[in-house]
């Protein structure tokens, strides 16, 4: 390895809040080489993007302060330069790209000038040298027609576009070290692939070093050099990449991997890390983890762990990997609980069906707002849901899942189509005989923070659907059955009487599953339900709901881009690209033996972390098109890396590739 | 609670000493009466939910909020005071019964401040003067005349020569004052340590040390301190009036304390009454704009358009003076000058209350916008709940703040507008007192030479007092009630 670029050493950041003060960071080491991609690996609240800020001395001031520690850049000490000399580190030395692209850029300026700014102010340049470096820029980030794109607003560009504008801001100073803070976070997977992509290409072609934070395996997997795990302010653990996944030390990194959804963990349910991270705010004296760990014992409770060395250039802060600690008898780890499934008599049955939904926004123009156009976000979708099983509906953002999901449950009135659920069409009969049907149905979303009514209780919240659908005659029968379906999603009962802001993620998601159960309904539609959570909270979710699925026979709708969750639990999966199913059939059809080529760029795209295997990425070109305006013919051709002269003529009709398994694309006809 | 009572208290002890009295109920008495019935049944209601009565524990907690709710009940006591009317009966003519009753309104506040309403004086006076303001020829025992500051009627009369004692008399007075206030004060601190002790069921010292260290549910070291600032205030106050003029008087003489403490009601009328007004239009109109869209809200928006485009000051000038034509064409509809003068300050709330509903209802149709969108309000429909459950359940609650923001904001801005409109001459009845018609006739004052300032300052100094204990109180009470605020 080549000479350390950044250094630091016991880095320290405090925040003084109203519950006294909170170590965001807390004795944070490492060093980046130059050259190298450096991943800081942990779930949200861990400080990683704490650490990144306190290099940049970005801390929110005047709250957190930075108060221990080294930061030094090429042997100089960052925390001791003036912050005018500051000035000239940021952007130049070290460039930062952040999560959110949409927020990051100034709506009111060009692209060309937010650039321009920053190249003026470390390269000096101007007029028609200045364009032409932007220029160049622009194209060395991948954005076509850079001269044209030069004049454009942020709104003009998608997401995918303004994340590489923002990559070009950060290379415009030429730093040594480019942070990027989550950058593929508020992506799909095949932009995040086309932005993992070009930040590799760069970083080999610019030499330069990259500390990457991120919460998902997968994307270190695939692009990191070295690895560092974050617990709770500090570092548990650091190996290099081949080290980590082929063999991680510490417990907390080992129940991460555990608690990644695949296929071969189906049938059970998956390891999930008891409890929560501990309150930042408190002085810790053991090992931090200890209280979640499941192989604890005294000393872990009166001790904290020496950073020990545990192999070539693999570190871990455990008490396991100390040779001179006695361990307890290695307790054997319980396998993961199989999951009962009860067989019913009517699963597999039919439950709703809906055929050639269509849902269309009008687009309003003018004074007397006269429709222009349709926004055609569901055009023609068909589904069975089946009784006791999974639908998993995949799709990247704004391909019209959420709206499908919304149309069956008749909360966005569909254009056309049927949707049949009983022997009756939900898009016919009026809103005062949907009420029924209202029980029967129900949805879980995806923020778990806006899906409640932040002003009542929790009792209140679960017991608005029962008051609306008359279950429960008496008041003592709803909060009896409040305190049975509480339990049943794992809170206390006591949980009823306070906000849904005194609590965390995942509880607000168990919250609104059990609202959601209150009605007893028969088919829940799951839009994203576990997209906001950590990977930890994610796997308790998915085990509460496959679990809910054995005991109660529900079926469910489940919508989401994470390919990864609807391997481990859907039965069914329909892939959508621009308001249409592409590709649908089982499980085991549809993620083995993809047919379409969008399915098969969509499953090479998702970060994997065995790397080893070697297989090839299908990097998609461009954006999704609007689904305003969809390209004429099949809608997947003009990124379709197999399109032939027949995809621009007409959209290709349903070809039968098995019993189970459909596909509409032309190769197969 | 307790104010309501003392209040009936009052009227019936009133009643008694003053015997065949008429009562008279005006318009604007009716309604405040109404909004404190309204008030005690929100209280009521609030007691038996303790998620309601969490957050009033917090304001209860807030020692500004405390502090300033103590202010608000000294101005809301006079106030209400002042909405308790009657007409004397008039002194019998001769052996016959009945000659009927006085044609002026008296309320029971007027009663109490009676000293003050009657000692008045030729024309200006400076705050606590023994002299007027103004030379006048006087003609000296000796014969000759010469210009001279005459002595007061009543403000210093008891002086031999008020160069020379006046300032050791106010001391003296006002020492008495607050050594009484401070008695009382005692007095009254003293028996709600008793009851608080009671409740508590401890010794009165200990209670006393729990207050003293802040320790009680409620911010009682606040609230009784506010409370010995102002009985020493009043009584200081009542001592001095007694001898003199506090603020000075007004160029027809008048006690310019009793004006200012008159105008209170004008003041929470206008402030109160106009907000009750407006509210059902903005909420009603503004959620429902927000939350069903389409036509519902093309209608809404073309209504307060349409309104917006009108200059406010010409619709209520224009409305006014329709009034005026009215109640000069029906002089029979009106049977004292207090009923005219109610009727158009009730006429005035309306039209005030019309014309600036408006912004609330934008701002409010704006947040409906917001919250529709949310997943808990598609949760809600996704269970069949119906709208008016939806309106009143998720988007009410969520949007109380922004009404309650706007209603105390609007408080003082309609107090300032009245100001504005006697101005134009399209405010109160120049009759009634209030705070609008002194700032307006200020304004000559002011122009004079030396000028005269204590009519403004005491106008002012009243309305700050007013506005700023309003805006200390509604805080209190949004941080409470807001529940993203109450993680930490």
């Amino acid at each position: 390895m080549s000479d350390k670029l950044l250094s630091v050493q016991g880095l320290q950041t405090c925040f003084q809040t109203g519950g006294g003060t909170v170590r965001a960071v807390d004795g944070v080491d490492f060093d980046i080489h130059s050259g190298e991609t450096f991943a800081l690996l942990g779930e949200s609240g861990c400080g990683k993007s704490m650490t990144a800020l306190s290099i940049l001395r970005l801390v929110p001031q005047p709250a957190g302060r930075i108060t221990a520690g080294k930061v030094l850049l090429d042997g100089q000490d960052l925390l001791a330069l003036p912050e005018h000399a500051m000035r000239d580190v940021r952007g130049k030395r070290i460039a930062m790209i952040f999560q959110e692209p949409m927020t990051s850029l100034n709506p009111v300026l060009t692209i060309g000038m937010q650039i321009g700014e920053t190249v003026e102010r470390h390269l000096g340049l101007r007029g028609k040298a200045l364009r032409d470096r932007v220029i160049a820029l622009l194209d060395d980030v991948g954005i076509p027609d850079p001269a044209q794109r030069y004049g454009e607003y942020p709104h003009q560009l998608s997401g995918g576009m303004k994340q590489r504008v923002m990559i070009a801001i950060a290379l415009a100073g030429e730093p040594q070290l480019l942070i990027a803070d989550e950058p593929t976070t508020a992506l799909d997977v095949t932009i995040q692939a086309q932005i993992l992509d070009l930040l590799r290409k760069l970083q080999r072609e610019r030499g330069m070093a990259m500390l990457l934070i991120t919460h998902d395996l997968g994307v270190v997997a695939g692009i990191a050099d070295r690895v560092a795990v974050m617990y709770a302010g500090h570092i548990v653990e650091q190996a290099d990449r081949a080290a980590f996944f082929a063999d991680p030390k510490h417990p907390y990194s080992r129940k991460l991997f555990e608690s990644l959804p695949t296929m071969g963990k189906r049938d059970r349910q998956l390891a999930v890390i008891k409890g929560s991270v501990p309150s930042l705010a408190r002085e810790f004296r053991a090992c931090r983890f200890e209280d979640r760990c499941d192989f604890a014992w005294q000393t872990c409770r009166d001790t904290a762990p020496r950073w020990l060395a545990v192999g070539p250039e693999h570190h871990a802060r455990c008490h396991l990997n100390d040779p001179d600690i006695a361990k307890p008898a290695p307790r054997a780890a319980a396998p993961a609980p199989a999951i009962q499934q009860a067989p019913r008599a009517t699963a597999g049955d039919v439950l709703v069906d809906i055929n050639d939904l269509q849902v269309f926004f009008p687009i309003h123009k003018g004074l007397f707002k006269r429709t222009a156009g349709h926004v055609r976000a569901v055009d023609g979708v068909s589904l069975q849901l089946r009784v006791g099983r999974t639908l998993a509906l995949v799709g990247e953002s704004g391909c019209g899942k959420t709206t499908a999901g919304k149309g069956l449950l008749q909360l966005i009135r569909p254009t056309a189509g049927t949707v049949h659920y009983r022997g009756n069409d939900l898009t016919q009969i009026g809103a005062r005989r949907m009420r029924p049907y209202r029980a029967d149905l129900q949805i879980i979303f995806q923020d778990p923070y806006s899906s409640m009514n932040p002003r009542m209780m929790v009792a209140d919240i679960i017991e608005e659907g029962m008051l609306a659908q008359r279950i429960g005659r008496t008041d003592v029968e709803r909060q009896a059955r409040i305190d049975e379906l509480l339990t049943q999603v794992g809170l206390s009962p006591e949980a009823k009487r306070r906000y849904p802001h005194e609590f965390s993620g995942g509880q607000r998601q168990r919250i609104c599953i059990a609202r959601a159960l209150a009605v007893n309904p028969k088919l829940i539609v799951c839009d994203e339900p576990t997209s906001a959570l950590d990977v930890s909270v994610q796997a308790q979710i998915l085990n509460l709901l496959k679990r809910l699925q054995a005991e109660l026979g529900l079926s469910y709708l489940f919508i989401t881009h994470n390919l990864a969750v609807v391997e481990y639990l859907a039965d069914e999966v329909a892939v959508m690209y621009l308001g249409r199913i592409v590709e649908r059939g089982t499980v085991a059809d549809v993620m083995q033996n993809p047919c379409h080529p969008y399915t098969q760029a969509l499953l090479s795209a998702i970060p994997k972390i065995d790397t080893a295997t070697g297989r090839e990425i299908i990097k998609l070109e461009g954006d999704l098109p609007s689904p305003s305006n969809p390209p004429r013919g099949c809608h997947f051709h003009p990124r379709c890396p197999m399109a032939m002269e027949v995809c621009r003529g007409n959209y290709p009709e349903r070809t039968t590739l098995s019993d189970t398994h459909t596909t509409h694309c032309y190769l197969y006809r | 609670m307790l104010a309501l009572i003392a209040l009936a208290g009052v009227a019936v002890v009133g009643m008694i000493a003053l015997r065949g009295v008429k009562p008279v109920f005006l318009w604007t008495d009716v309604l405040i009466y109404l909004l404190v019935l309204v008030i005690a049944g929100v209280v009521i209601y609030s007691r038996q939910h303790e998620h309601l009565r969490a957050p009033w524990r917090r304001v209860w907690r807030s020692r500004a909020g405390m502090a300033a709710l103590v202010v608000l009940g000294a101005y809301v006591l006079v106030g209400l005071l002042d909405s308790i009317h009657f007409r004397e009966p008039l002194p019998p003519v001769d052996r016959s019964e009945s000659s009927g009753h006085s044609v002026e309104v008296l309320s029971v506040f007027d009663k109490l401040a009676e000293p003050l309403r009657l000692r008045v004086e030729k024309t200006y006076s400076a705050p606590l003067a023994a002299q007027l303001y103004a030379r006048e020829m006087q003609e000296l025992p000796d014969g000759t005349q010469q210009r001279v500051y005459p002595r007061l009627q009543y403000g210093g009369a008891h002086l031999n020569d008020p160069e020379t004692e006046r300032s050791a008399d106010i001391v003296v007075t006002a020492s008495a004052g607050l050594m009484k206030g401070l008695g009382i004060a005692v007095l009254v601190s003293l028996a709600i340590v008793m009851l608080l002790a009671r409740h508590y069921r401890t010794t009165p010292a200990s209670a006393l040390g729990r207050i003293m260290r802040a320790q009680t549910a409620m911010a009682w070291h606040v609230v009784l301190l506010t409370l010995a600032i102002i009985l020493v205030g009043t009584m200081v106050l009542i001592e001095l009036s007694g001898k003199y003029h506090v603020f000075g008087t007004d160029k027809v003489g008048q006690d310019v304390l009793y004006q200012t403490l008159k105008s209170i009601r004008t003041g929470l009328v206008i402030g109160t009454l106009t907000t009750l007004i407006m509210l059902p239009f903005a909420i009603s109109l503004g959620v429902m704009a927000g939350y069903f869209r389409g036509w519902i809200d093309d209608v809404i928006q073309y209504i307060y358009t349409t309104l917006n485009s009108i200059p406010g000051v010409l619709l209520i000038a224009a409305s006014i003076l329709a009034l005026q034509v009215y109640m000069a064409n029906h002089p029979e509809a009106f049977e004292t000058v207090a009923d005219r003068a109610d009727a158009r300050l009730l006429f005035l709330c309306m039209i005030l209350g019309i014309t600036s509903w408006t912004g609330l209802c934008r701002l409010l149709r704006g947040e409906s916008l917001k919250l529709r969108e949310l997943d808990y309000l598609q949760a809600a429909a996704a269970f069949g709940v119906s709208h008016a459950r939806i309106l009143s359940r998720h988007i009410l609650p969520n949007v109380m703040h922004i009404v309650l923001i706007i209603v105390v904001l609007d408080f003082s801005g309609l107090v300032l507008a009245e100001a504005v409109l006697s101005y134009v001459g399209v405010g109160v009845d120049p009759s009634m007192i209030s705070w609008g018609n002194m700032i307006n006739s200020a304004r000559l004052e002011m122009a004079r030479e030396p000028i005269v300032w204590w009519s403004l300052a005491a106008a002012f100094v009243f309305m700050f007092i007013l506005v700023l204990a309003a805006n200390v109180f509604s805080d209190a009470v949004r941080d409470a009630f807001d529940p993203r605020l109450r993680a930490n």
